[in-house]
């Protein structure tokens, strides 16, 4: 299982765009969207932004799918800060002084948890994965690349240390899973050298671990505050995430992809209508990607709100219909076994299930 | 017990050896340097928060022009303005980090550098909007940094009433819920308990503490009124204030409409047993190991309890133990330690660090220490920084050392020093031979000196 944390609120109207809703073009002016516009049509209703394009096939063959109008429980305040923290968090309000994030409390309660089942990839902070169970760390940028002579020096002097000695070996081995070009790998194809972008190198590293003996990854993509000039910020943020499922697909192969559920979630969405600077402000219902072979896709999964003046959330936002958790949630229920009452209660505190929206295969 | 060494004392409870300034010389000179007049805060100057404030209420001001004034040319200069002041505020950020580093690499009292880091970690906030979230600094400067050396209870009272305390625990939202606003607005207030909790759980009794969630919400409602303004700083709202008594830890706190149950709360705090322990243990496990001696514990506790939370006596307390001087289970330097005292060892000169462009600081130091798990004050919560070894020896962090260990040194001192001289530097007269022998056998400069500064002797100490 792979979940990436869309920091910064990705809109999730200009994303998955609900051209067939009747008041849609009417609260977009410069970030148009339907098949007219260019994006893929889905369903005949939804269609997908063109940056997205690359996530064609995987659609079609049914290792896409996204639910809309879903937000986590956090209301009004739509601060970035105390949005993602509640995500990440999985309970449903940030007063008890939490301290970890639920996907180390699914770790918590999975048997066989080792040093190796979960990583946290990158540079910043995941609070997502957070708490008591052991959780590797690694980012690209920590990649070791001593001279062997150096090498062979610092391990000398750390000897008489044995945990910081174990954990530079360590550092060792996963400097050479992240840097493939240094232990002797063919030089990489031209097409993948242009696209040696962070996400990549990240989605790369993701891949090779979990094709080993890790089952559990997450990751940030930055980048979805689009106050202004949405149509250029969000045109970048989709093909990075487009990329990065891409190459996640590529890298996993074929029999590790095919049991593997990726989702993407952000805080909240954004307001559905365009501001005055061709870019919309936070809101509150958005969208959630899932990505994978273990996902049964082709389908944009959710109650439909409506765009109409008065369906919106506080006469501004996409109404939420449904709590980004539960779909997590099962999700997870399908992964991992872990029962309900585990799920309700220890994992996402508070939630409510309801019906399960049969999202994996 | 064995002889003051002042090179050990200087590497456990201060910021290092250097090659210029000469290691303290006894205990009570240690524990002057903490009483001191504060010299290298005047030579390497941060803002306070009483000043930062007032450009809070600038961009505040300036916001509002914008709002009001919409696709107007006023509107837009506004924002222009609004803009600069921001990214003025970010520079001037990673100014104060480079002061806090520099204060590290000059200073002639380190422990009381310490200090200041542990007490600002103890207290750990940052504000959560705009401007603010760059105030950390300036938080510490005028909150933290005048009350290491005098009682607990005025660091607890000045943290805790402090506007970036109120505003990363949620305090200036909380509303008694039969306030004069909540009732005349016929809103249900909004009691926040965020506060309450962390100063029972963190700040003073600790997690084991003995409260309950009674008292997590008696001392929330004792605390409504607590708030601040950028235009003013710390103001106390009469009108949030939940009317009558609260009873905490089984002492009742009559209703005043004021701030002094709130002093009186947070003295009585400061005095308890808990309290004593709790920070005492903390101290030992930040200075000595993550598994102090219990001895080494119950004697600071004693000095606390009978000096009244003289933080002063407890120092002195923890500084005259024997186990205080173990070299075992010694604990690892985190990042910032780490960083900070390699830029001591290399004797970095302010200039040149003024000198560096602000991009190439950052990547020069700040990316490194994100890498090394130590994003600067970007703590994930208001526990502030892990204490234990396990949490900074992980693969990713050690070789976050390792690349900065032998790539930063030569951007923040062009001229490096010769490797063999280097290692009497930064790890005194106990020098293991290996490192000695690395610092020779190593093939450039640059690699010896990383050498010489990821050594578990440069590391742990």
């Amino acid at each position: 299982m792979i979940v990436i944390i869309l920091r910064g609120a990705m809109d999730g109207l200009d994303a998955v765009q609900p051209y067939g809703d009747p008041n849609y073009a009417g609260l977009r002016s410069s970030l148009v969207g339907g098949p007219q516009h260019g994006s893929l049509d889905l369903n005949g209703f939804f269609s997908m932004h063109p940056a997205l394009a690359p996530l064609a096939p995987m659609w079609t063959a049914g290792e896409l799918g996204f639910a809309h109008a879903v937000s986590t429980p956090y209301r009004d305040k739509r601060s970035h800060f105390d949005g993602q923290d509640l995500l990440e968090a999985g309970t449903d309000t940030l007063q008890g002084g939490v301290r970890d994030g639920w996907l180390n409390r699914m770790l918590q309660e999975v048997s066989g948890v080792t040093a190796d089942t979960a990583y946290a990839i990158g540079l910043g902070d995941l609070p997502i994965l957070r708490g008591k169970a052991p959780v590797a760390n690694w980012t690209p940028e920590a990649s070791l690349s001593l001279s062997p002579q150096a090498e062979r020096l610092l391990g000398m002097i750390s000897e008489s240390d044995p945990a910081m000695h174990a954990a530079l070996a360590e550092a060792a081995l996963l400097s050479a899973v992240d840097a493939p070009a240094m232990s002797g790998a063919p030089a990489r194809d031209a097409q993948q050298a242009r696209k040696s972008g962070k996400h990549l190198k990240i989605a790369e590293f993701a891949a090779r671990r979990l094709r080993e003996d890790a089952r559990v990854a997450s990751f940030s993509l930055n980048g979805w505050d689009t106050h202004r000039g949405q149509q250029r910020g969000l045109k970048s943020a989709l093909g990075e995430l487009a990329d990065t499922l891409v190459h996640l697909k590529q890298e996993l192969t074929a029999p590790v992809w095919a049991k593997t559920a990726v989702v993407a979630m952000t805080e909240f969405g954004r307001t559905a209508r365009e501001n005055g600077t061709k870019g919309t402000d936070h809101g509150t219902g958005g969208l959630m990607v899932m990505a994978g072979g273990a996902i049964r896709g082709g389908k944009v999964y959710g109650d439909w709100p409506g765009l109409d003046a008065q369906d919106l959330y506080a006469g501004r936002d996409l109404m939420p219909t449904r709590d980004v958790r539960a779909h997590a949630a099962w999700i997870m229920q399908a992964m991992t076994g872990l029962d309900r009452p585990t799920l309700e209660r220890v994992i996402f505190p508070g939630l409510e299930m309801g019906d399960n929206p049969g999202i994996v295969l | 017990m064995r002889p003051f060494d002042p090179e050990f004392a200087e590497m456990r409870f201060g910021c290092g050896l250097s090659p210029v300034i000469a290691p303290t010389a006894s205990v009570d000179a240690m524990l002057q340097g903490v009483a001191a007049p504060d010299a290298i805060a005047v030579r390497f100057p941060i803002a306070t928060f009483d000043t930062f404030r007032t450009r809070v209420a600038e961009s505040n001001a300036l916001r509002r022009m914008v709002r009001g004034n919409k696709g107007t040319p006023e509107g837009d200069a506004a924002e222009t303005q609004r803009r600069a002041l921001k990214r003025q505020t970010q520079i001037d950020a990673l100014h104060w980090f480079g002061q806090s580093m520099m204060r590290r690499a000059h200073t002639q009292t380190g422990f009381h550098e310490r200090l200041v880091y542990f007490w600002a970690d103890h207290f750990a906030a940052r504000g959560k909007a705009e401007l603010l979230q760059r105030a950390t600094s300036p938080y510490i400067e005028d909150g933290i940094r005048p009350f290491v050396g005098g009682r607990f209870a005025d660091l607890l009272i000045s943290a805790v009433t402090h506007p970036v305390m109120l505003s990363f625990l949620d305090q200036d939202q909380s509303m008694g819920e039969r306030s004069k606003r909540a009732v005349n607005q016929g809103k249900a207030g909004g009691l926040n308990e965020n506060l309450a909790r962390e100063v029972l759980e963190l700040h003073t009794l600790g997690v084991g503490g003995p409260y309950v969630q009674d008292d997590v919400r008696e001392l929330a409602e004792l605390f409504t009124g607590l708030s601040f303004t950028p235009e003013k700083g710390r103001v106390f709202l009469k009108n949030y204030v939940e009317p009558g008594a609260e009873t905490v830890l089984g002492k009742t706190y009559e209703d005043a409409q004021t701030i002094e149950p709130v002093h009186a709360v947070l003295e009585d705090l400061a005095l308890h047993p808990a309290t004593a322990r709790h920070l005492s243990r903390k101290l030992a496990v930040h200075f000595v190991s993550d598994t102090p001696d219990p001895a080494l514990i119950d004697h600071m506790t004693a000095r606390y309890v009978e000096t009244g939370g003289d933080l002063m006596q407890v120092y002195g307390a923890l500084l005259e133990h024997p186990a205080a001087w173990t070299r075992e289970g010694a604990n690892i330097k985190p990042p910032v330690e780490f960083v900070g005292s390699a830029i001591r060892a290399l004797a970095v000169d302010p200039a040149i660090l003024a000198e560096l462009p602000d991009k190439r600081l950052r990547k020069a130091v700040l990316m490194p220490l994100a890498v090394m798990g130590q994003a600067w004050q970007a703590f994930s919560g208001p526990d502030g920084w892990p204490e234990a070894d396990d949490a900074w020896l992980t693969p990713q962090g050690l070789s976050g050392r390792v690349r900065w260990a032998m790539s930063g040194p030569r951007i923040l001192c062009p001229d490096l020093p010769d490797p063999r001289t280097f290692v009497d530097t930064a790890l005194g007269a106990s020098a293991p031979e290996t490192v000695r022998f690395a610092a020779k056998a190593a093939e450039s400069k640059a690699e010896a000196i990383g050498l010489v500064l990821m050594s578990p002797a440069f590391q742990r100490c």
